[in-house]
């Protein structure tokens, strides 16, 4: 347990190591759920319109 | 390049190639994290605050390079107006953005245990603050038209004249005084940069690069698929 707790502690620097390894984290996850879920929507709105694909323009 | 020209193809195309990108970036970017937080060793100056350099450094790459991207893209929607090209630019901002930010912010969280500074007005620093504005200002600019096509083709030239910054960045620590250390990776007479930590640096720029792959790819099919949708709506209102 003292081993992770000193390893969590980064010698001192956790107060900056680990919200920089967080923020990196929330913003690629971020995009990347933004995206998937743009992509999903698009998706759901073609298949409304379209259901069997006829229309594809494009 | 024409027979990738059409949305079509390209939607057949990366379909298939898309799940093992995304594959890819997963466990690279899993293999990075683990060499970043459990095998590289601290340094001896920075201690484990060297860790930042693993994110700080591939964002701060992933940055310039898609803004490079961008412009490429740019050119080639202007010139020869390529369906693709277009739609591969405006997709790819928001990414570039979000890397520009992490490499700011991570930066700063570097900064000041090692500096003293959350911030500092040198020319790297300033250079980087300046593409974040670019990518602010190029996302305002596509989205400030009611024509998309003419929003398009303002943002492609914003794109192209702001090139100009890439190397302003990279060559800031070389042609200004700068508290931002020089490079120690591309340089004259190899890296300076000990092996224990260049290879995890290393790993987690492959993986930020398959993650943008994966996500431009993600976006630009999205986008292709809201084009189709405006087309038909664009129809069905002709014909009603």
């Amino acid at each position: 347990m003292n081993s992770v707790s000193e390893y969590l502690a980064m010698g001192g620097y956790a107060v900056f190591v680990w919200p920089a390894y967080g923020l990196t984290l929330f913003v690629l996850l971020l995009l990347l759920g933004t995206s998937i879920g743009n992509y999903r929507a698009q998706k759901r709105a073609l298949e409304e319109r379209d259901p069997e694909g006829k229309r594809s323009r494009s | 390049m024409h027979r990738f020209a059409n949305p079509a193809r390209f939607m057949r195309l990366s379909g298939v190639v898309l799940p093992w990108v995304a594959a890819a970036s997963a466990l690279v970017l899993g293999a990075g994290l683990y060499l970043s937080l459990f095998v590289a060793p601290p340094d001896y100056q920075q201690g484990e605050s060297v860790r930042i350099m693993f994110v700080h450094v591939p964002a701060a790459v992933m940055a310039m390079g898609v803004y490079a991207l961008m412009a490429l893209a740019s050119a080639v929607a202007l010139i020869w107006r390529h369906p693709l090209a277009d739609i591969a630019a405006q997709e790819a901002a928001p990414i570039g953005a979000g890397f520009t930010l992490i490499c700011l912010v991570t930066g700063s969280l570097w900064g000041k245990p090692m500096w003293g500074t959350w911030w500092v007005w040198d020319a790297r620093l300033t250079s980087v603050l300046v593409l974040f504005f670019l990518y602010i200002g190029y996302l305002a600019l596509i989205n400030a038209f009611d024509d998309a096509y003419r929003g398009g083709r303002a943002g492609a030239i914003l794109a192209l004249v702001g090139v100009v910054n890439l190397p302003v960045i990279k060559f800031s620590v070389d042609w200004w005084n700068t508290l931002h250390q020089p490079a120690s990776i591309v340089r004259m007479g190899g890296p300076a940069i000990d092996k224990s930590m260049l290879m995890p640096l290393l790993v987690m720029m492959l993986g930020f690069a398959l993650f943008f792959v994966t996500v431009h790819l993600i976006r630009i099919r999205a986008a292709v698929l809201e084009r189709r949708l405006r087309a038909q709506r664009l129809d069905d209102s002709v014909a009603a």
